[in-house]
């Protein structure tokens, strides 16, 4: 099924105290966007952060216009998942976007990703940092020890098709992604995994990209015992019910 | 990068990885056993016997030795994307100077 008729990316931007990168990311976008001719629109999701992400998404809205930039923002923290759920009510394009509002994904990927979709008509093109030239900067050995350990074990219990099954940087079909979410339960890195282990079991095709995971926020949050617990829990529950 | 193919199964008569693992080990492991413990009239020929008793020790290690020479290799060859967060820093300069003269007050 090809795409007939005019094309538009809805990104998914959830945030949560992102004041500093949130008009950077929109800036990065908004220029990716307009120098390949892609029609879009950003939708901005904000869980009520504290330090003024809403007053700067204001500014952006007034800057690039309320056609692109959609403010629909929620009174708490709620999680990733919601998030997205949300955002999609409001998402008039026929692919959808979701990345990290910190600049650890670069939009310039995002036309990539467009091209590899109608390369083999994927329903879900996947960022990967472990394949071709993809990769990481701002990692020590230990990091990339555990990141690389943990994907070996998710490839032999899951067999899941794609090489990188944490990360968060995908083109998803509207329809695809919407029926995805309704099936989805799990929370933080292993939602990420159950959408491409259930988009798997639905019978949906995954592509994948080469990208760069730029982390400057390793530094101040190191990976602790009980994420790696939790992803753990998460893999098994994955193992045992998929 | 090839797209992943799926022969498509409905929801209920797909099994879970767990159910497959299960499935393979009992399928791997009767068939040992029906030749390892075998009684001595249907015992296989003694070599083959002696092969056969510490296999499944013999694979644990070598899946072993696989999984650490494989995270080893990739560990190695994980790509440091030195340029990309150059580049980052050059575009987000670029950014904070256009995004003034649009007006955008921080």
């Amino acid at each position: 099924m090809a795409a007939t008729g005019p094309e538009r990316v809805s990104v998914l931007l959830p945030t949560y105290n992102e004041r500093d990168n949130l008009p950077l990311v929109v800036w990065l976008l908004a220029r990716t966007f307009s120098d390949s001719g892609i029609d879009f629109e950003i939708i901005i999701i904000d869980d009520g952060s504290p330090d003024g992400t809403q007053e700067v998404a204001q500014q952006l809205e007034k800057i690039y216009g309320s056609d692109k930039i959609l403010l629909r923002p929620r009174a708490k923290k709620l999680g990733l998942g919601t998030a997205y759920i949300h955002g999609m009510k409001y998402a008039t394009g026929n692919f959808i976007v979701i990345m990290d509002a910190d600049l650890s994904h670069h939009p310039k990927f995002i036309p990539e990703f467009i091209r590899k979709q109608k390369e083999g008509n994927f329903d879900i093109v996947s960022g990967t940092r472990y394949k071709g030239n993809g990769g990481v900067y701002g990692w020590d050995l230990k990091r990339k020890l555990i990141s690389r350990g943990a994907n070996f074990l998710t490839q032999v219990l899951l067999r899941p098709g794609a090489s990188d099954l944490t990360g968060s940087f995908r083109l998803y079909r509207k329809e695809v992604l919407q029926k995805l979410m309704e099936k989805c339960v799990s929370k933080g890195y292993v939602f990420q995994m159950e959408m491409i282990v259930r988009a798997r079991q639905l019978g949906f095709t995954i592509g994948e990209v080469p990208i760069s995971f730029v982390d400057r926020v390793y530094g101040e949050s190191k990976l602790g015992g009980n994420e790696i617990v939790s992803f753990l829990k998460g893999l098994l529950t994955l193992f045992a019910t998929t | 990068l090839l797209p992943s193919r799926l022969t498509p199964l409905s929801p209920q008569a797909a099994m879970t990885k767990l159910g497959q693992w299960l499935c393979g080990l009992a399928l791997l492991g009767s068939a040992w056993a029906a030749l390892a413990l075998a009684p001595p009239g249907l015992q296989p020929p003694a070599p083959l016997r002696q092969a056969l008793l510490p296999l499944p020790v013999y694979l644990l290690v070598a899946f072993g030795c696989y999984s650490l020479a494989t995270v080893g290799y990739r560990l190695a060859t994980f790509n440091d994307c030195e340029e990309a967060a150059v580049e980052l820093q050059e575009h987000i300069k670029a950014a904070r100077a256009d995004l003034r003269r649009r007006g955008l007050r921080l």
